[in-house]
């Protein structure tokens, strides 16, 4: 019997206490998804056990989405949209980003998708990766100034200031 | 000379070299096939059977700027895209003209953000803008014969680098 969506949350946080454990911090749930927050230092290892692990192949990484809190501390936080396309599971992580290097590790490594959009995340929000083979803006044009997703961030351009 | 003697009265007509000239342009011209946006499906509109855009004579779009005397900028310019565009207009031959396709190609559309051109004029020399979000198909006709119009007027006597006056074609 394989357990369904609104189940894998308990499950999940049951076997990472044995696996990894100190790996995930809470675990939120909002809309019927499911979301770890995690240690950026635990982040890679934690990628690494969700892809491969028989029991959840989280093999598809959909999406990264860095989030600008602006007044908050940490400011950045970044969630990590995945997919286990087998068991049809959907599982967000959350990351704070730290406010002194403003960087993660990079997950490129873990799956090729994370390559383009780190790239994303690092152009619009200015969140670095470490490890990334090719941090380079991907949207705008490679000689522009400034992260335009951040909330401080004019709307017209800084030109229109 | 008994040879040709009356034998060429009925294929030959004289005129101005510009009458000529002009005659061939205008109905000659080829735009350079390329879209930006949304503007874009409405000039593949106007290509197809409904407005067929071959009866004025612009019918072969070219996927090569060098072989196109039209550049449509149908869509959003973004400032990435600008160096682009520029460079497409550039390889261009003389004489060259530019439609500024909807409120995007003309100044920015709803867009007054800060990825986005605010109006085509800021990197090309424009000769009609063509208002609507985006312009039905007979407005772009519109456009084409009033270039026509345009094309009408020049003269090898003079350079066609010498601007003349943008016409804008309300919607």
């Amino acid at each position: 019997m394989i357990p369904a969506q609104r189940d894998i949350g308990s499950l999940l946080l049951g076997d990472l206490a044995e696996r990894l454990p100190g790996a995930v911090r809470e675990l939120s749930r909002s809309c019927g998804e499911c979301y770890l927050r995690v240690e950026p230092e635990r982040l890679k290892e934690l990628a690494r056990f969700l892809k491969e692990q028989q029991a959840w192949q989280f093999a598809f990484l959909a999406n990264i989405s860095p989030v600008d809190w602006l007044t908050r501390a940490p400011r950045f936080e970044v969630v990590y949209h995945l997919r286990s396309l087998v068991f049809n599971y959907r599982l967000g992580l959350k990351v704070d980003v730290p406010d002194q290097s403003l960087s993660l590790p990079s997950l490129t490594g873990v799956w090729r998708a994370a390559d383009w959009l780190e790239r994303e995340a690092y152009d619009l929000f200015g969140v670095r990766f470490s490890g990334h083979p090719d941090l380079r803006r991907i949207m705008m044009p490679e000689d522009w100034q400034g992260h335009p997703y951040r909330r401080d961030f004019p709307l017209a351009g800084r030109a229109a200031e | 000379m008994g040879l040709i003697d009356d034998r060429f009265e009925k294929n030959f007509a004289t005129d101005a070299v510009d009458t000529v000239l002009n005659l061939g342009r205008a109905y000659s011209l080829w735009p350079v096939a390329y879209g930006l946006a949304c503007c874009a499906i409405e000039m593949i509109h106007t290509m197809t059977a409904r407005w067929d855009l071959a009866r004025f004579g612009a019918e072969v779009f070219r996927p090569s700027p060098r072989q196109a005397d039209v550049m449509i900028v149908a869509g959003t310019v973004t400032h990435k895209m600008a160096p682009i565009l520029r460079r497409l207009y550039d390889q261009m031959p003389e004489p060259k003209f530019v439609i500024a396709m909807g409120g995007c190609a003309t100044a920015g559309g709803p867009f007054r953000t800060y990825s986005v051109v605010q109006g085509v004029d800021t990197i090309v020399p424009v000769d009609i803008y063509v208002e609507g979000c985006p312009p039905r198909p007979e407005n772009l006709i519109r456009a084409f014969i009033l270039l026509q119009e345009r094309v009408k007027q020049m003269t090898i006597a003079k350079s066609p680098r010498v601007p003349a006056p943008p016409i804008r074609i309300e919607a």
